[in-house]
């Protein structure tokens, strides 16, 4: 696409390209980070994951704060406006997702001192080993403005949701054999549901580069493979 | 399977944008000449009634050229010439057969720069109803008042409407334009950059009376300013070279056009 008559508009759209890039940057580290702390109890990673979330804070009131007044000054339409529309979606989810991370994190000190069964805590880890792949394939589809790339990624969520099922009855199950288990289970449940949000962000941000690049809103029904909702497990069965 | 094609979308064009709406211009195989010059190429366009259909293009592009051929205007210089259709209600206005003061007064126009006639505001307004129009006085007040009143300039010169209308400030010298057009009770009003010459709050005036008049006349309106296209048009079309590039639904044209050009020139990045 040939540059802006303004330059000046064009370094305004980088900026805020460059801004959101960073961002991905920082929520797919402490994505990883987070669970990676779970899994060793590592709680001064765990802290490092906590402190990040300031920074992804910060850059997304910068970021908001940019497409105001680019929406003030320069009036965007068509693709300009798109994308302008898109960066506060976009970095609305990602720092939703440092939430999730930085709340996966926090529970790592809570559980240190009850050696959860390392089976469990894998299971977890790879649920945000696949959430973290669909995290930066989605950013990887931002960049380059690819709603293909961006399709498989939304296609690929129901991957994670199934996880999360899967994990969820396990833990019940943990927790019926023996009361202790109550405890950590009750934590690692939540970490796995952050993670599984997370992967619904990045499910979101697939829909918004969908919107970014063709112009229509996304309609889709997602594919979901959560049944936790309706998941029972009944006790000696 | 392609996840592209299974992926449903929304559609914001809604299919074909014209389907339900009554044409009161139909533009077909349209030429223009400028002596040898050849200023419009082969346009087809419609333009639906009681909507807005705002003309984008660059400088040069036939917009205004456009705009003109619908009055004749053009015809009051021997060396330009049009060649095709330009249907009002089903009859083509460039048969020569045309009765070019009966056309303009059912196409009227209102142009850049405000051209009150050196006369008062009451004159300024009677002046076409006194031409074809044999009115006794009393009438003549009434369509005086009433072209005013949908000019939305009754109100600040009712006091004054034997005061010189060049003494009216430029905003509302353009609204006395609007109301000795409006008096005519034309069925198309043609509109060539007409807030370019005005500060922000006339230009919110203007715009605010256009999306009044759009419930009587079918408006056509030429104008740079890409951001009051989107905001009081429901149709644009966008030029390029004496052609017509793109038309469609305005929300279409300036959130998801489906040309590269149209886009490059609205969004600046006209090369």
């Amino acid at each position: 696409m040939p540059g802006h008559i303004v330059t000046s508009y064009d370094t305004d759209l980088e900026d805020l390209r460059r801004s959101i890039s960073e961002m991905g940057g920082v929520a797919e580290k402490m994505t990883g980070e987070a669970t990676l702390a779970l899994a060793r109890q590592d709680e001064a990673l765990a802290q490092t994951v906590i402190i990040a979330d300031k920074r992804l804070d910060t850059l997304q009131r910068e970021i908001e704060e940019k497409a105001v007044l680019l929406i003030a000054r320069r009036q965007p339409l068509a693709v300009d406006l798109r994308e302008t529309i898109s960066a506060i979606r976009v970095s609305g989810d990602l720092e939703r997702i440092g939430d999730l991370a930085k709340n996966v994190a926090k529970r790592v000190t809570a559980i240190a001192d009850q050696s959860p069964a390392q089976k469990i805590v894998l299971g977890v880890r790879h649920m945000s080993d696949l959430a973290e792949g669909q995290l930066k394939d989605v950013l990887d589809a931002y960049a380059s403005r690819d709603t293909k790339a961006a399709h498989d990624v939304w296609e690929r969520d129901g991957e994670i949701d199934a996880l999360y099922n899967s994990l969820f009855r396990e833990l019940l199950t943990y927790m019926m054999e023996d009361p202790r288990n109550i405890s950590f289970c009750t934590h690692l449940l939540f970490c796995a549901k952050n993670v599984e949000r997370i992967g619904d962000h990045t499910t979101n941000i697939a829909e918004t580069i969908h919107y970014l690049a063709t112009g229509e809103i996304f309609m889709g029904d997602r594919p979901k493979n959560d049944a936790s909702n309706y998941a029972t497990v009944t006790p000696g069965a | 399977m392609n996840a592209a094609s299974a992926m449903p979308t929304g559609d914001l064009s809604r299919g074909n944008p014209a389907a339900d709406r009554a044409v009161r211009i139909a533009v077909k195989n349209l030429n223009f000449y400028y002596g040898s010059f050849h200023g419009l190429k082969n346009v087809n366009l419609n333009f639906y009634d009681r909507k807005v259909t705002a003309l984008i293009g660059p400088s040069g592009c036939g917009k205004s050229t456009l705009l003109r051929c619908f009055n004749r205007i053009y015809s009051l210089y021997p060396e330009q010439r049009a060649e095709g259709e330009i249907l009002l209600d089903g009859r083509n206005v460039l048969d020569s057969n045309v009765d070019l003061n009966e056309l303009r007064s059912r196409i009227g126009m209102v142009f850049q720069k405000p051209t009150p006639f050196p006369m008062s505001i009451y004159d300024n307004v009677a002046f076409g109803l006194r031409l074809y129009e044999k009115l006794p006085k009393a009438e003549l007040d009434v369509r005086v008042e009433e072209s005013l009143r949908k000019s939305a300039l009754w109100d600040e010169v009712k006091d004054k409407l034997r005061q010189p209308g060049t003494g009216l400030s430029g905003g509302q010298q353009q609204r006395l334009c609007i109301a000795r057009t409006v008096a005519q009770k034309p069925e198309v009003i043609l509109f060539d950059e007409p807030t370019s010459a005005l500060d922000p709050i006339s230009t919110g005036r203007i715009e605010e009376l256009m999306e009044q008049l759009r419930d009587e006349f079918t408006i056509v309106i030429v104008t740079h300013n890409m951001q009051q296209a989107a905001r009081i048009s429901q149709y644009t079309a966008f030029m390029y070279l004496g052609e017509l590039v793109e038309f469609g639904q305005t929300d279409k044209i300036f959130m998801n056009p489906n040309e590269r050009k149209t886009q490059d020139y609205i969004t600046g990045r006209f090369g």
